[in-house]
């Protein structure tokens, strides 16, 4: 009991500004983990963010697979596996919206910020993490994907740059979605609301079918909103074809997204208190 | 230590604050000895987190000014930050973590070194008869064990000055006790210590001073003993356990002092403020009773408890109040700080 006695206080005065650039990285860092511990603690997360795309690998793959024809080499879950892992990564921010809510309406976050910590962190934090777990998500879809008999057809750089293309695009969604998160503040609604615009977006996209088949005032949209350019990207590095027109879209599509819901987050975060 | 020799740990001027058209707070002012327990008291709503919530640097003031150890809470946030605890309601706690991971957490947020962390860590939850449950995950906790476990989050980097914002609101007479307990021991160690509570008898078990808000302003101030001797001596207190009798009863011993004497409608309860009369009035309020032929039950004098106090500072009860919400509730965090709960 000697050691807890007299009240030794961290020293008032400000700590250089390289000590705080470097603190806002490990804040990050341990919010991250934090967050990553509590993931996998809990069962229905796992099952959500793991179980759930898997199912929808196994069935698009055996169940309405037979019934799409696909004009590329190794069949439908050659065209499937990049139209998964693109609806993976973004379906993965749910988590992001959902937990950056609770946090708010218990009363985590202005915990943390009565804290010195770096005051990115906590956003900074729930982003890295998501980002980690999207990424365990994604290479374990891949696992399943090459049990059911995809196989990457454009060599291992093809492939990282697929993975890469679907994290960056999962990245920018989880911005939305912390965006959502932080100004709706209320668990169920963001659970209820928060991502619904996800399912159209994702269902009416290359993702799983070809535009072809579908009626052709909805081939205008489909053809030209950003998941599409995404997931046909992902498609020629998985599987070869022309990349650059499709690519520079996307990425244009992702900064974009980035560059107008970064700061709206982290301004709905600094009106939560 | 701090910046400012005057022996104030905290110091609050003029301090206001509206959310919209609530005004939560109308200008308050008090101050805290370095070593002292400042108990803020009020109903629901009366603005005691907001207060709170100003000091420990999560709203900014619109009037006024708020100064802990010499740094003030708006211009000096961060140094503010570097020296101050605020536990409370167990929000910092991650529920599906173990109580030791929580708390190196925090130690790591603080800065402090992995080992440092788990060091202060097992330091802690031994303090607070954690230990046992140092690997159990923080839902399988009581209610008593999850707000200790929040208590010690908050002392993690040897805060000068603790906020606890109505620490023992939800838990069970155990609990409450339990609570009690480890923050007299912190107090005799000489940490500072502001606490909001509902509860007067939990301001007049664990604060120095005591200062009574109410409605965004404050109504009185000083120790236990000094609101007390406000409320004019003994009380007389009845039960009509005939709810349709309550009437005759408070018309029959309403003369006997200046003020109204208060009913409590739900339990029946009549407390009569009788000043220095002692038995005297004692033996008045039976015999007016008996004339009025009401039956009464649990008929004692005592001494002005802080209930009595509230009484005759605000008119209401402070449970009553408590049950009234003031502005209307909305979902969600937000309603809960506009209404400065």
């Amino acid at each position: 009991m000697t050691t807890v006695a007299a009240p030794i206080t961290v020293a008032p005065t400000a700590p250089p500004i390289i000590r705080q650039a470097g603190w806002a990285v490990t804040d990050s860092l341990v919010m991250a983990k934090r967050n990553l511990l509590v993931w996998s603690r809990v069962p229905a997360y796992i099952v959500f963010t793991i179980v759930q795309p898997v199912m929808f690998v196994l069935m698009f793959r055996y169940v309405f697979g037979g019934a799409i024809h696909v004009p590329v080499k190794g069949g439908y879950v050659s065209y499937l596996m990049p139209g998964i892992i693109g609806q993976t990564g973004a379906f993965a921010s749910m988590g992001t919206a959902i937990s950056l809510a609770q946090e708010v309406q218990k009363g985590a976050i202005d915990r943390f910020r009565s804290m010195p910590i770096a005051r990115s962190a906590v956003l900074a934090g729930r982003l890295i993490a998501d980002v980690v777990r999207m990424l365990i998500t994604i290479v374990i879809v891949v696992g399943i994907g090459y049990a059911v008999g995809f196989r990457f057809q454009n060599g291992v750089g093809g492939a990282v740059c697929m993975v890469l293309l679907a994290t960056g695009f999962g990245l920018a969604v989880c911005c939305i979605s912390a965006f959502t998160g932080l100004a709706i503040r209320d668990e169920e609604s963001v659970q209820a609301f928060g991502l619904i615009w996800l399912f159209p977006l994702t269902f009416v996209s290359s993702a799983f079918v070809p535009i072809q088949t579908m009626p052709s005032w909805l081939q205008v949209f489909a053809r030209n909103q950003p998941i599409t350019l995404i997931i046909n990207a992902m498609r020629s590095f998985a599987l070869g074809g022309p990349v650059a027109h499709a690519l520079w879209t996307s990425l244009a599509s992702i900064a974009g997204v980035l560059i107008f819901f970064l700061p709206l987050a982290v301004r709905a975060y600094r009106r939560t208190s | 230590m701090g910046g400012n020799g005057t022996g104030q740990s905290i110091l609050v001027e003029g301090l206001e604050k509206r959310f919209g058209d609530v005004h939560a707070l109308r200008g308050i002012d008090f101050a805290v000895p370095r070593g002292s327990v400042l108990g803020l008291l009020g109903p629901n709503g009366a603005g005691k987190t907001t207060a709170v919530r100003i000091l420990t640097t999560l709203l900014t003031p619109d009037g006024g000014r708020a100064v802990v150890e010499g740094f003030d809470v708006v211009r000096d946030a961060a140094a503010v930050r570097r020296l101050l605890g605020l536990a409370g309601q167990s929000a910092a706690i991650q529920e599906e973590l173990t109580g030791r991971e929580n708390l190196e957490i925090i130690g790591r947020l603080y800065h402090l070194g992995r080992a440092e962390a788990g060091r202060r860590a097992d330091e802690l939850l031994e303090r607070f008869d954690l230990a046992p449950a140092a690997h159990r995950p923080a839902k399988t906790y009581s209610g008593g064990m999850q707000r200790r476990l929040d208590l010690a989050a908050s002392l993690v980097a040897h805060p000068a000055v603790l906020f606890l914002d109505e620490p023992t609101t939800g838990l069970d007479p155990r609990g409450r006790s339990g609570m009690w307990e480890v923050i007299r021991e912190l107090v005799a160690q000489g940490t500072t210590l502001l606490l909001t509570t509902q509860y007067l008898e939990e301001a007049d078990e664990l604060a120095d001073q005591i200062v009574v808000i109410d409605q965004g302003a404050v109504i009185a101030a000083g120790t236990s003993e000094q609101l007390k001797s406000k409320v004019g001596g003994d009380v007389v207190e009845f039960t009509v356990p005939d709810a349709s009798r309550l009437g005759d009863a408070v018309a029959a011993v309403a003369g006997l002092t200046d003020g109204d004497p208060f009913t409590d409608q739900e339990t029946g309860k009549v407390s009569v403020s009788i000043g220095d009369r002692g038995s005297e009035a004692l033996i008045e309020v039976v015999r007016r009773l008996d004339a009025a032929a009401v039956e009464i039950a649990g008929l004692s004098l005592r001494r002005p408890s802080l209930d009595d106090v509230f009484l005759a500072l605000t008119g209401h009860a402070a449970e009553e109040s408590a049950a009234t919400p003031g502005p209307p509730r909305r979902r969600g965090r937000r309603a809960r700080q506009e209404a400065g709960a």
